[in-house]
């Protein structure tokens, strides 16, 4: 069976500065994958590439086993326009039309309308629309031409959580119904939400792709900030631990900040202003070792 | 969808959002009426001989469409493709010639409505009473020879930023227009600019236009040299559109 997005060592410069380079990656039809990576990782470039707006510097890319450039290689492909990009005279009805235009089969607007809670929005003009609103909206077009595949760039940044909810379930179901989706994000727990499969990018490479599980495991880290103990004693302590210091004050981002604190107690260390927090995914990066990268990582 | 339909699509939604910006649509429809009181109906010599009221008009006519063509389509794309929704276009399973004619079929459609007052005006103040098929003629032959123009706005469109594209329009449209014999008639050019002139694809608009309103007739070389330029321009149009990868920062 061909894949429906087929990657193999796509590289992408701008100028002296690589994007990508050399990614390998297949999504098959039903998949729905979780591209993981902070800002600048090349995620973006990765979908552009996909969506045929920009040509690879070296490699393949394939969409439904034809070139992404041509047109008719995206009749089954459903894509987001960034939120704020909707032509602000235009009404959303009337964007809904404009987009359903281009498909040969398109999803039926009505059912677009239910799934996504646009009702109250079909007769205003975009630029009058919430920024959730404008979203919701964004993340709908993706949907118009009744997909097989649809690219979700950051689909929810900027939402609050009932909305974001409201979101992920209308993805899920499209899911479910057989849809294949891609989603990019830097935030875990909307990876964690919506994907089954996570590849994480990061300086423009594939760090790894595995299940969320797996993923997961090896990305999660807690940051432990502390004063009154000496980075060589954390060190000895989880020797994976990944350490600034600044003004005396400690900062060590861990796999197993629990580990770490009982131990610290257990030694007696005359620890102060102890405090724990879920790692933020750039933290958490500089601590993940790529297999043969040993640069990266605890510093 | 077929590459026509969807051509009919793009010009809807083009004009859609052009009309919801009412001073945009006014400003269009007024300034070549506007620009012709101020700039030839004060002239009693003109206005006052049939031919060369006729050949006044028919050239403001052809000023009116060249300038919707530079402005319109070379401003509106650059301005476009600056913002996020033409990417997003871009990753539809639509033909890029469709977006390309959609745009420049909207432009037609708000020049074309532009030119009626502008008629009206010169048949009310000028001598300028061509013959009925003459007329219909000429209103037809100024929206084909507009083409060039409307492609050297997707020229310019689509390789400059939105600010680029504004001095770049100004330039090219002063140069065409005078080069083109719109300002001053070609009768009083100097016997080079006269040759240099006739290869301009403005000053072949004119002599078209100009010879079926007057019903003094269309010169071939014109017809030959407008061709040409319309098959080079459109190919050249398509060219960079499709290779287009969106705006680029350095």
């Amino acid at each position: 069976m061909t894949a429906l997005i087929h990657a193999r060592d796509l590289t992408k410069r701008y100028g002296d500065t690589v994007a990508l380079q050399d990614v390998s990656i297949d999504i098959h039809a039903g998949e729905c994958v979780g591209l993981l990576g902070p800002n600048g990782a090349g995620k973006t470039t990765f979908l552009s590439l996909v969506e045929g707006l920009r040509m690879p510097s070296a490699g393949v890319v394939r969409l439904f086993g034809g070139d992404p450039r041509d047109a008719a290689s995206r009749t089954r492909l459903g894509s987001t326009p960034q939120a704020t990009a909707l032509p602000e005279a235009l009404k959303v009805r009337e964007v809904l039309e404009y987009v359903a235009a281009h498909y040969p089969a398109p999803t039926p607007r009505d059912r677009i309308v239910e799934e996504f809670g646009l009702d109250a929005l079909l007769a205003k003009q975009c630029g009058a629309l919430s920024g959730g609103q404008q979203r919701r909206v964004a993340v709908a077009l993706a949907f118009v031409g009744d997909p097989a595949l649809v690219l979700l760039d950051e689909p929810t940044t900027g939402l609050d959580v009932d909305a974001r909810r409201a979101l992920w379930d209308a993805v899920r179901a499209r899911h479910a119904a057989g849809c294949a989706v891609v989603v990019t994000s830097h935030h875990l727990e909307e990876i964690e939400q919506l994907a089954q499969r996570v590849v994480v990018i990061d300086g423009g490479v594939v760090r790894a792709d595995g299940s969320l599980a797996a993923i997961v495991a090896s990305v999660a880290r807690r940051r432990v900030t502390l004063t009154g103990v000496g980075p060589d004693e954390i060190l000895a302590l989880d020797p994976t631990a990944s350490l600034t210091v600044a003004d005396g004050t400690v900062t060590a981002v861990v796999g197993d900040s629990d580990a770490l604190v009982r131990a610290l107690v257990t030694r007696g260390c005359a620890f102060s202003d102890l405090s724990v927090r879920g790692a933020t995914l750039e933290e958490a990066f500089l601590t993940l070792v790529a297999p043969g990268d040993s640069t990266k990582g605890a510093a | 969808m077929s590459t026509f339909a969807l051509t009919a699509v793009h010009t809807k939604y083009n004009l859609l959002e052009t009309v919801r910006v009412p001073i945009a649509i006014i400003g269009s429809i007024v300034f070549p009426t506007l620009a012709f009181c101020l700039f030839v109906l004060p002239q009693r010599a003109v206005t006052e001989n049939a031919e060369f009221a006729t050949a006044a008009v028919s050239s403001m006519v052809v000023f009116a469409f060249m300038s919707a063509g530079l402005f319109s389509v070379g401003l509106d794309l650059a301005d476009q493709r600056s913002k996020p929704w033409a990417p997003y276009l871009r990753t539809l399973p639509g033909s890029t010639v469709a977006r390309i004619s959609g745009l420049m079929l909207a432009t037609l459609v708000i020049a074309t409505v532009a030119m009626v007052p502008l008629l009206i005006v010169g048949g009310l103040f000028t001598q300028a009473h061509p013959a009925l098929p003459n007329l219909l003629a000429a209103i037809g032959l100024v929206i084909a020879t507009a083409v060039p123009s409307l492609l050297i706005g997707v020229l310019i469109g689509t390789t400059a930023g939105p600010k680029a594209a504004i001095a770049i329009t100004q330039v090219a449209m002063f140069l065409l227009a005078f080069g083109g014999g719109l300002f001053l008639p070609p009768m009083l050019f100097p016997a080079w600019l006269d040759t240099a002139s006739s290869f301009l694809p403005i000053r072949q608009a004119r002599e078209i236009v100009v010879g079926a309103a007057t019903g003094t007739g269309i010169p071939l070389w014109a017809v030959l040299g407008i061709l040409a330029w319309t098959v080079v321009l459109g190919v050249l149009a398509v060219w960079l559109f499709r290779r287009d990868e969106g705006r680029r920062y350095r």
